[in-house]
């Protein structure tokens, strides 16, 4: 009698959950020969950036017909190693592509992994996001000098926060910014917090001397003038953001955290340039442009030996960061 | 108030309440499996709500937490699977009060205890949202470590007759905790990512309760012969009222504060309250064996700890839980300037959703307190059949997670450390009260340290602090005073009751 009711709980779930993560449940012509099925690895949870990301390229992609529905899965575990692994496993797959970042490269080596992005097929890079350096209002520090002195005056004593864990872009960004201005990464401070909400709260609390994070999670508060940005991280200034950038400021460095995608290891030519054309035409859509301007990502598109550089470049220059760190 | 009026206003459109409906049926839904919570629900919604609007959006998300509070405590109660870590709690009592035929009593308690917590909740939101949010961001590591370590002592309240098997289990937690390199340390990983970021906590208690239990049955069901599960009543009777009201009430004292602190949670307040309702009870003889104020204050604890989630996010755009951060990402999505302007640039939206927040809470005691006696007979389902069901619930949850296989080899594990802990009359409470606060414990304790280069006295260094101290040295002494004046009575015949139970 009352099974059927928890059956029909179950169902109605389930449709729901399948409908909704399938996208909107519109069936689309399939006349198109490209019209094809391909699946797509999310490396962390649902409504983390890099599944943002996805999401936002797969629907894109969808809703111009570009190609056929995606089958989106999350497989999270280790920031991204256990996905990483999955991808080296599948090698050959021609129907499947992977969303990953600087994030990803860090913990492949924290976690000592050996599917690392350099055995991948890199397809291209997509969107990238400034770091910024964040003080509370009432902060001594008024500009990156400021900042920069103190630090070289006690290298220990200056308290770092940023909402990553060790290899992830808010750790690798201070560590790399101290390695320029002349202090020893290893004396940094680097306290962890569990993404840019308990940040806020550490900083709001004046608990931390500087936090150093993407800004998207901060607007409100620096908006409200509870939070000052000292420089941001990018090669240019940040629209809305009323800050100089590290350059600048007098400080060499560059540093964004970007977003891409891979394809496992082993596939054929032609299906490379396949993956890489849908990206490219996925890149024009006004559906893209608005995910851009509605997450607040710098477009940072590049495909082709451009973005494998640049790949090699970001892991030989991460390896080194935390191998100095003894992380690696 | 005239605000808030508006909010009614706005919330109490037909279709506002359409969607707040969806939202609690939604909310309750996901509730019930383990696995999927309120938070993957959002997020998974969250591109199709974009093409309706922002308020009719955010109260159907307020619908859905505030459901996926309470449908935990559905399964927690009927078939001893927790769907949410705050509801592991409920399990202890409600699970036994369900084998005894008190399903509905145990569910109508639950029901009423979320909607009464969650009512007062929200009233509270409505008065304190713009009075204290400064004051909650001012707490720190010290603060949170020293309210953790008063739940650890607390602990001690709940780890039954025999200190020795409850320390074993809490040890066991504590090890279980360990596992994961959040530290920066590959701890028991055994060198395998996908244990890198520790074992879920609701894998953990589906493991130990449901797997454990469907092995011990299954072990047993030979050889004796079946337990009929009796009919009961279907409704609480004066003397549950007169036993569910206080739990309600301390429920919700302790579940708000915790929610609108940062790092509070909706797991600590949960057993903060278990293990006063067991101190206070008029009834302690019954707790381990179906009480039902075991399962009205930790669920009147959790709904309270929801609405207070929301103080950090409507006042500070400062999200808590995974469910708020998703909130606010929809917030944002829509273009809101989240932050601390939010109430007085939006004032409609905000009250909007207080408005509803009142709406999904009476919604879903109309909802669910006729479904309980009908749930209730669930349990009737001959024991092979309910079993099997509990055992493909429980896998499909841990499966579903992550799509991982290696989950359900966690699951299956645990769930044998289940059945030989029951084997053994180990309690299973302070073994999950040891894996929920081990990690945040050892977390708040080095961030204190890092920040103060390793002094110590960081740990006494924030009023909270101090105050927590001194409540727990209250607590002693008089728990000391107590020992000497009633040389330990009555614990020799209990624990020989508990073995045979557990």
């Amino acid at each position: 009698m009352h099974r059927p009711g928890r059956g029909l709980t179950a169902l109605v779930v389930a449709l729901v959950l399948a409908a909704v993560a399938s996208g909107c449940g519109v069936t689309r012509g399939s006349d198109d020969p490209s019209n094809r099925r391909l699946r797509m690895m999310i490396p962390n949870s649902v409504g983390g950036g890099y599944d943002l990301t996805g999401r936002a390229a797969a629907r894109a992609m969808e809703d111009n017909d570009l190609t056929g529905r995606f089958e989106i899965t999350n497989v999270q575990g280790a920031s991204g190693t256990v996905a990483m692994q999955r991808l080296v496993n599948e090698k050959g797959a021609d129907d499947l592509m992977m969303l990953m970042g600087l994030g990803v490269v860090g913990a492949v080596y924290t976690n000592k992994s050996s599917a690392t992005p350099l055995k991948m097929t890199p397809i291209a890079r997509l969107v990238e996001e400034q770091e910024g350096i964040l003080v509370p209002a009432d902060s001594p520090f008024e500009t990156v000098d400021d900042l920069v002195e103190a630090w070289r005056e006690d290298p220990g004593g200056l308290t770092v926060g940023g909402g990553s864990s060790n290899g992830g872009p808010d750790h690798l960004f201070p560590m790399q910014l101290a390695d320029t201005i002349g202090v020893d990464p290893k004396q940094v401070n680097y306290i962890s917090y569990d993404g840019g909400g308990p940040l806020t709260t550490a900083l709001l609390g004046a608990k931390i001397d500087v936090g150093m994070s993407g800004l998207g999670e901060f607007e409100g508060q620096i908006e409200d003038g509870k939070l000052r940005v000292l420089a941001v991280s990018g090669e240019q200034r940040l629209d809305g953001v009323d800050a100089p950038t590290l350059t600048e400021s007098g400080v060499n460095l560059v540093f964004t955290n970007w977003r891409g995608v891979l394809a496992p290891p082993g596939i054929s030519a032609e299906q490379r340039e396949y993956l890489t054309d849908l990206l490219t035409e996925m890149h024009d859509t006004p559906e893209w442009r608005d995910a851009l301007e509605a997450n607040g990502w710098t477009d940072n598109f590049a495909t082709g030996s451009e973005f494998e550089e640049f790949l090699a470049e970001q892991d030989d220059r991460v390896a080194d960061t935390l191998k100095e760190l003894g992380l690696a | 108030m005239d605000l808030l009026l508006d909010g009614f206003q706005t919330a109490l459109t037909p279709e506002n309440l359409l969607f707040a409906a969806l939202g609690v049926l939604l909310g309750t839904a996901v509730g019930v499996l383990p696995g999927i919570g309120p938070a993957m629900t959002l997020a998974l919604l969250l591109p199709v709500t974009y093409s309706v609007g922002a308020d009719s959006a955010i109260i159907m998300f307020a619908g859905i937490y505030y459901g996926g509070m309470y449908g935990g405590s559905t399964t927690s109660i009927l078939l001893n699977t927790p769907g949410e870590s705050s509801s592991v709690i409920t399990a202890i009592e409600g699970n036994k009060m369900a084998k005894a035929g008190r399903a509905a009593q145990a569910l109508a308690t639950a029901a009423i205890g979320s909607f009464v917590a969650g009512s007062i909740a929200t009233v509270l939101l409505w008065i304190v949202t713009p009075q204290v949010a400064d004051i909650v961001v001012t707490l720190g590591s010290p603060s949170y470590f020293a309210l953790m370590v008063l739940a650890l002592f607390a602990v001690t309240a709940v780890l039954g007759s025999s200190k020795l098997r409850g320390f074993i289990a809490l040890f066991l937690g504590l090890a279980i905790g360990l596992v994961g390199t959040s530290t920066g340390q590959a701890r028991l990983t055994f060198g395998e990512p996908l244990l890198a970021d520790g074992i879920d906590i609701v894998v953990v208690a589906v493991a130990l309760f449901a797997i454990g239990e469907a092995l011990w049955v299954a072990a047993h069901l030979r050889r004796k012969p079946l337990e009929i599960i009796p009919v009961g009543q279907p409704w609480m009777s004066r003397a549950d009222w007169g036993r569910s009201w206080k739990p309600w009430l301390r429920g919700t004292a302790y579940g708000f504060p915790f929610g609108a602190l940062p790092a509070g949670g909706a797991e600590l307040p949960t057993f903060l309250s278990y293990a006063t309702e067991k101190k206070l009870s008029k009834h302690p003889e019954e707790f381990g064996k179906g009480a039902i104020e075991g399962v009205a204050g930790p669920e009147a604890a959790n709904n309270a700890s929801a609405a207070g989630t929301l103080v950090p996010l409507l006042a500070l755009g400062l999200p808590t839980t995974a469910t708020a951060a998703i909130m606010l990402v929809a917030l944002q999505g829509y273009g809101f300037q989240t932050g601390p302007t939010l109430m007085d640039d939006h004032p409609d939206l905000v009250w909007g959703l207080l408005a509803s927040l009142f709406v999904a809470n009476a919604l879903l005691l109309v909802l669910n307190l006729p479904m309980a006696p009908l749930w209730a007979k669930l349990l009737r389902i001959p024991r092979p059949y309910l079993y099997a069901g509990i055992l493909f619930f429980a896998s499909l949850g841990a499966y579903s997670v992550n799509f991982q296989a290696f989950d359900l080899a966690i699951l299956l594990v645990l769930g044998v450390l289940g059945f030989f802990m029951r084997r053994f009359g180990i309690p299973v409470l302070p073994l999950i009260i040891g894996v929920i606060l081990g990690p945040k414990l050892e977390d708040q304790l080095t961030t204190a340290l890092k920040i103060s280069e390793g002094d110590v006295s960081t740990l006494w260094s924030e009023p909270v602090a101090v105050v927590v101290y001194g409540v727990m040295a209250l607590l002693l002494t008089a728990m000391a005073f107590a020992g000497l004046r009633k040389p330990s009575a009555g614990n020799v015949p209990t624990e020989e009751k508990e073995m045979v139970e557990r």
